[in-house]
């Protein structure tokens, strides 16, 4: 892992990968679409409506993916003061709070026609609500400090702490009973969901996914810059 | 680096660092299944109808109801809008009156959750009747041949 902690052996890296991921996060994203919204069937129950779920259910997987990686990114840059750990996490904190947001609005708009209700505050959607809330408080602390290295470290601890909820977003629906129907698609007795729907879905989350390392490549190299102007300027102020 | 421990290796620090992060996350997960077991009454979002019976409940205490509409006891009441059904979780039954809008998926058998109060007759009055939908997704044609076919599985709860 360390070979990756020099910044400039990450860029040769991906540099080259990053065409390949936003290509591949283009391509699946716009088939996933096209198969979900069009050629998919729609539902026994919900008719055409189920078609929120090609972008809700990926929405919420990356939201939670997002921060897990937050999260070791953190716990990598307090244990190893690992260079690119604090950056890889500062750089993930914006993409997941958007993925974050999608999957609530879009759950909102899903919930009002089937359930009858915008918003409950069940355990899903309220432990869904507190990840958005840990991804504002992380970016606000990241830059609350005067001295940087003060804020890295108190937004990469908020970062561990908040990992906690993580579980508890994914098994809300098994510990209580909740609006939010239990899982489809991860659990133990294999997916219940038909495969004519399964597979457009996962296209989708492949392509969600592909577009969270395009856009991370591209802010980490931006904060790889960032770093290296500031050491510029820090030598010149000294020099 | 400081001066009181002149032995201590950037290793040894790593490793004290890594402790003291997983100690922390043990701690703080012990901590976070405490609360949120002295909270499950709080955290549960309806009751189900055996769990009325067990439960002491204030006279109009307002409280989720939820579980499966009865087959063959939704009633439309004569005035048009009140609707009565019985909610059961296939142990105990509770019937419930309610007068609004019903969403779309609301149908015999389909999962509810309703917000209101108990009655002294036992009369659940609703304020608001919300629908469930399980985790199933298929065609409609898929469903009707598990139908058919006598594999279909009823939720359970």
């Amino acid at each position: 892992m360390h070979r990756f902690a020099n910044p400039n052996q990450f860029l040769r890296i991906a540099n080259p990968v990053l065409p390949w991921v936003a290509w591949l996060a283009a391509l699946s994203i716009g088939t996933g679409l096209y198969l979900g919204l069009i050629q998919a069937p729609q539902d026994y129950q919900q008719g055409e409506t189920v078609r929120i779920m090609y972008v809700h259910v990926p929405a919420a997987w990356m939201a939670l993916f997002v921060y897990a990686s937050m999260a070791i990114a953190s716990a990598t840059a307090l244990i190893w003061r690992h260079p690119l750990g604090f950056l890889a996490a500062k750089a993930s904190a914006p993409i997941g709070a958007c993925f974050t947001v999608i999957c609530l609005a879009t759950g909102s708009l899903w919930g009002k026609p089937m359930w009858g209700t915008w918003w409950e505050w069940d355990a899903r959607m309220t432990s869904v609500l507190i990840l958005l809330f840990l991804y504002i408080g992380y970016m606000a602390l990241v830059d609350a400090f005067d001295e940087p290295t003060r804020g890295q470290r108190a937004a990469s601890i908020l970062a561990l702490v908040g990992a906690v909820n993580v579980p508890i977003i994914k098994f809300s629906v098994d510990w209580w009973n909740t609006l939010h129907q239990p899982a489809s698609v991860v659990r133990l007795d294999g997916p219940a969901i038909h495969p004519s729907m399964l597979w457009p879905l996962l296209i989708m989350a492949v392509g969600f996914t592909a577009f969270y390392f395009a856009v991370l490549i591209v802010r980490l190299r931006s904060e790889i810059a960032a770093a290296k102007i500031r050491n510029i300027r820090i030598g010149q102020v000294h020099g | 680096m400081s001066a009181s421990s002149p032995m201590r290796t950037p290793a040894t620090r790593k490793r004290r660092r890594l402790y003291a992060v997983l100690a922390g996350l043990t701690m703080l997960g012990i901590a976070a299944a405490l609360v949120l077991t002295a909270f499950q009454d709080n955290i549960v979002f309806f009751y189900s109808p055996s769990d009325l019976t067990e439960k002491e409940l204030r006279p109009g205490q307002n409280i989720r109801l939820g579980g499966l509409v009865e087959e063959g006891s939704v009633k439309k009441a004569a005035d048009g809008v009140t609707t009565e059904f019985v909610i059961t979780d296939l142990s105990k039954t509770v019937p419930v009156r309610y007068g609004g809008l019903l969403p779309d998926l609301f149908r015999e058998g389909q999962g509810v959750v309703s917000q209101g109060t108990l009655g002294p007759d036992g009369v659940f009055v609703a304020s608001e009747v919300l629908a469930k939908h399980d985790e199933k997704y298929m065609p409609p044609e898929v469903a009707d041949a598990l139908k058919r076919s006598g594999q279909w599985k009823e939720p359970t709860k």
